[in-house]
């Protein structure tokens, strides 16, 4: 019987939760690092052992962690992550031109196939490389210097690149996404790049359906189906069947269609799974119920899970980085909040508990499935 | 000898306790004392200063003998009781919330 092991980044540290295939009792590890910010932990899928951890602070910056025990023990790896040549200016808030710098690493995504290669998505944004475990990065300047980066501006949490996909077909295609810029697509490796914004319309931005400017918040996709492509944006979840070359709204029956997170069933490509919140002012869920909408038909028809959420007086939010799924049968969906809680369901949605509840509030969280 | 008191999440990333006690070459200055705790604790760098630009972290003060030497320059000679061991040079994660 295989185990799961949870990756909860938070801010005040990070946590490792693990159970094994029954998902009926679980073990918590931590605070690793307490004290700091825990943005983003993700393991390697070529060596679950491995696993990259952001680990940052208004105060002292950013360390990046490495584990190859699966997080049991770690050691600070490279840290220096310097734009490609001239940084040049993107767009402040103010209109003007303001000079990239670097804040923080919003999210690490490891290779499929090499645990020593690691993807970087950091704030302001900009996508870095290591392929050598982190020891040390490079930027991959083609997404940044692309024509609209300097009209590229930052979103209320920051010019951050959240949301890093590989194409499990084809190692030369990847996705990602930035606040407030909108997802790009590269098709050779990451060298040049091209915005896949196409059908988001957002009332936020002077031109509704301007190139680039658009506030997603996550992007995700099935592996056995890598050209279908979900997006929880700023308010509306889209569709993409193309890779990105246009989308479609699918909030249908949503109660609100404003949200961080969105994921994809492990083994049924067309449920997907948001988590509806109240507005882009009300970062809380609608009428004070914590409800995750599951849709079982690509999006458009939504049925609320409920089964084991707090259905009255629930205030949190759960940010963009913060569900993710197992790969058991039945899957497992599982999200934190920033309230502290790590709610889990193992029967593809249908009823949930709470597997940790009194941690900081949840940045992310990531799941392994070990065998 | 320079000893030098880290702010507690400094001393937990470079795994030591108490004071770290360093060999600086030339006039002992805050950068060659930057210089030479990150030679001896290559994790502490960038947590200080910016790897890049090489600026103080806005958050991060540097104290000896009851004054604050934040704002001197990054060559400036330290005080002589720090110079000859006598008091420590403080770094400080400037107060704040959270």
């Amino acid at each position: 019987m295989g185990g799961v092991r949870v990756l909860v980044g938070t801010r005040k540290g990070g946590f490792v939760l693990t159970a094994d295939g029954t998902r009926d009792r679980w073990e918590v590890s931590g605070p690793h690092f307490p004290g700091w910010e825990i943005y983003h932990m993700k393991g390697s899928p070529a060596d679950p052992n491995r696993v990259y951890a952001s680990q940052s602070s208004g105060w002292f910056g950013q360390v990046v962690q490495r584990s190859n025990d699966g997080g049991r023990t770690w050691e600070a790896v490279g840290n220096k992550f310097e734009y490609d040549g001239d940084a040049g200016t993107h767009q402040w808030y103010d209109g003007t031109q303001h000079p990239w710098a670097f804040a923080r690493v919003w999210h690490f995504e490891p290779s499929l196939t090499d645990p020593d290669t690691v993807y970087a998505g950091v704030e302001d944004a900009a996508l870095f490389r290591s392929t050598d475990g982190g020891a040390s990065w490079q930027e991959l300047p083609g997404l940044r210097k692309q024509p609209s980066g300097p009209h590229w501006q930052p979103g209320a949490g920051g010019m951050c690149l959240h949301t890093i996909v590989l194409d499990p077909a084809d190692a030369r295609r990847m996705y990602v996404a930035i606040s407030a810029a909108g997802a790009f697509r590269t098709d050779d490796g990451g060298a040049s790049w091209r915005p896949i914004n196409r059908g988001l319309r957002s009332q936020g931005i002077p031109d509704p359906n301007a190139e680039v400017g658009h506030c997603v918040h996550r992007i995700a996709m099935h592996p056995s189906r890598p050209g279908v492509l979900f997006m929880q944006k700023h308010w509306d979840v889209m569709r993409s069947d193309n890779g990105g070359d246009s989308w479609r709204e699918v909030s249908g029956n949503l109660p609100t269609d404003f949200g961080f997170p969105i994921d994809v069933h492990a083994h049924e490509p067309e449920t997907i799974y948001v988590v509806p919140i109240t507005s882009d002012s009300h970062h809380f869920p609608p009428e004070g119920k914590l409800r995750v909408f599951r849709s079982r038909s690509g999006g458009n028809e939504w049925e609320p899970l409920t089964k084991g959420l707090p259905q009255q007086d629930c205030y949190v939010n759960v940010l963009r980085d913060a569900m993710a799924v197992d790969r058991l049968d039945p899957c497992g969906v599982y999200f934190g909040t920033t309230g502290g809680q790590v709610y889990a369901s193992r029967d593809n949605g249908d009823s949930w508990a709470a597997i940790v509840r009194d941690l900081p509030a949840v940045l992310s969280v990531e799941v392994q499935s070990l065998a | 000898m320079i000893r030098v008191v880290l702010p507690t999440h400094l001393r937990a990333l470079a795994r030591v306790d108490g004071e770290v006690v360093l060999d600086v070459d030339g006039r002992p200055s805050r950068g060659a004392v930057l210089d030479a705790l990150e030679a001896a604790y290559p994790v502490l760098k960038g947590t200080i200063r910016d790897q890049v630009t090489r600026q103080r972290r806005p958050f991060i003060r540097f104290f000896a003998c009851e004054q604050d030497l934040t704002h001197e320059p990054v060559d400036a000679a330290l005080p002589e009781a720090v110079v000859n061991g006598a008091e420590p040079y403080l770094v400080v994660g400037a107060m704040a919330g959270g």
